[in-house]
């Protein structure tokens, strides 16, 4: 096996570790409130027991909140699972702001803890490449990575997608913090290895606080 | 005895401390870290129950700042990584062995405060 290819390997697996290990924090999370409420439940029905008056509102209430986390936690599977599924097909046509949406939302709890918001600003109409899909959201995710680093806490980060002649870019918007110093290092081996991988191209601007990234319409098989 | 919950979950956090209070403990909860050195400043507690990721400030780095508001007070870290062996390797430095993984067992978590209480 080639260097390249450990070094996109090794990329994905990281990536996929995260990604699942975020998600699968997120879902205990989801089943610790359901845990919780659910014992409340528990204990009302037994102070009952013991002649203590019921308060249907507030069973009505933690039973609305054990519901609303299941749908939470089904909502995380299904991410789980499109992500997963990400792999089925080498190369595919993708919708870019779907993307990008998709990203953040994988994104959203370790942008969360981070202190930072994203925000996918939707294009005037869809921008469509024909691309590795997966390893598209691996390189997204690793922007995404940086960007949150190089913004600091407390900020957004804006997400676009632009058609141009020749394929399309993606835009990382709203980097306050960049400067020739946070980007003297990125992107890196990992990085550079699935833009060759996506044929794509990587572009810093420091004074604009974006970056920028080149793809083109097909990668072709 | 006092106990200081802190998750950003609220709708966790809340449950969590109306049923320790069921069972006669007296636990108060926050669900923002810098609220939680606001509330100690105020009112002495004799543990503190831990979320360890949580916005802003993780539950280790609160743990550091807390010992300088309350040096006597003790600590249970609540974990939502997937196993117990995830939290070893990730939070060696937590520095209390103290520890219960999400989602939590009411009866655990008692047993384990009045097993530090009685350390």
């Amino acid at each position: 096996m080639s260097c390249r290819c450990d070094m996109i390997g090794e990329t994905g697996l990281q990536f996929y570790g995260k990604i699942t290990a975020s998600m699968s924090h997120e879902i205990k999370n989801a089943l610790a409130i359901i845990n919780e409420n659910a014992g409340l439940l528990e204990d009302f029905t037994l102070m009952a027991d013991r002649g203590m008056p019921i308060d249907v509102g507030r069973l009505k209430t933690l039973a609305g909140k054990v519901i609303k986390q299941v749908q939470r936690t089904d909502g995380i599977v299904k991410t789980m699972n499109r992500f997963a599924h990400s792999i089925d097909e080498s190369v595919k046509n993708v919708e870019l702001d779907e993307t990008l949406k998709f990203v953040a939302t994988l994104s959203g709890r370790l942008a969360f803890v981070r202190g930072v918001t994203l925000e996918v600003e939707p294009g005037a109409s869809p921008v469509t490449i024909a691309t590795r899909s997966f390893f598209l959201e691996n390189l997204v995710w690793l922007c995404l990575d940086f960007a949150m680093d190089a913004t600091g806490g407390g900020k957004t980060i804006g997400l676009g997608a632009e058609q141009t002649e020749n394929g399309a870019r993606l835009k990382f918007t709203q980097l306050q913090g960049l400067s020739e110093r946070t980007t003297s290092a990125f992107p890196g081996e990992r990085e550079t290895a699935l833009l060759d991988a996506l044929r794509a191209e990587l572009a810093i601007n420091v004074r604009a606080a974006e970056i920028v990234l080149i793809l083109p319409r097909d990668i072709g098989q | 005895m006092r106990v200081l919950l802190v998750d950003d979950e609220e709708e966790l956090v809340s449950a969590l401390a109306e049923r320790l209070r069921i069972r006669g403990i007296d636990a108060d909860w926050v669900s923002i870290c810098y609220d939680a050195i606001g509330r100690v400043e105020s009112k002495k507690y004799d543990i503190a129950v831990l979320d360890v990721k949580m916005p802003k400030m993780s539950g280790i780095e609160l743990k550091r700042r807390l010992e300088e508001k309350c040096p006597g007070m003790k600590y249970i870290f609540v974990t939502g990584h997937g196993s117990e062996e995830d939290f070893l390797a990730g939070s060696a430095e937590a520095g209390t062995a103290y520890y219960l993984v999400k989602p939590v067992n009411i009866e655990d978590l008692i047993e384990k405060i009045n097993e530090i209480l009685n350390d």
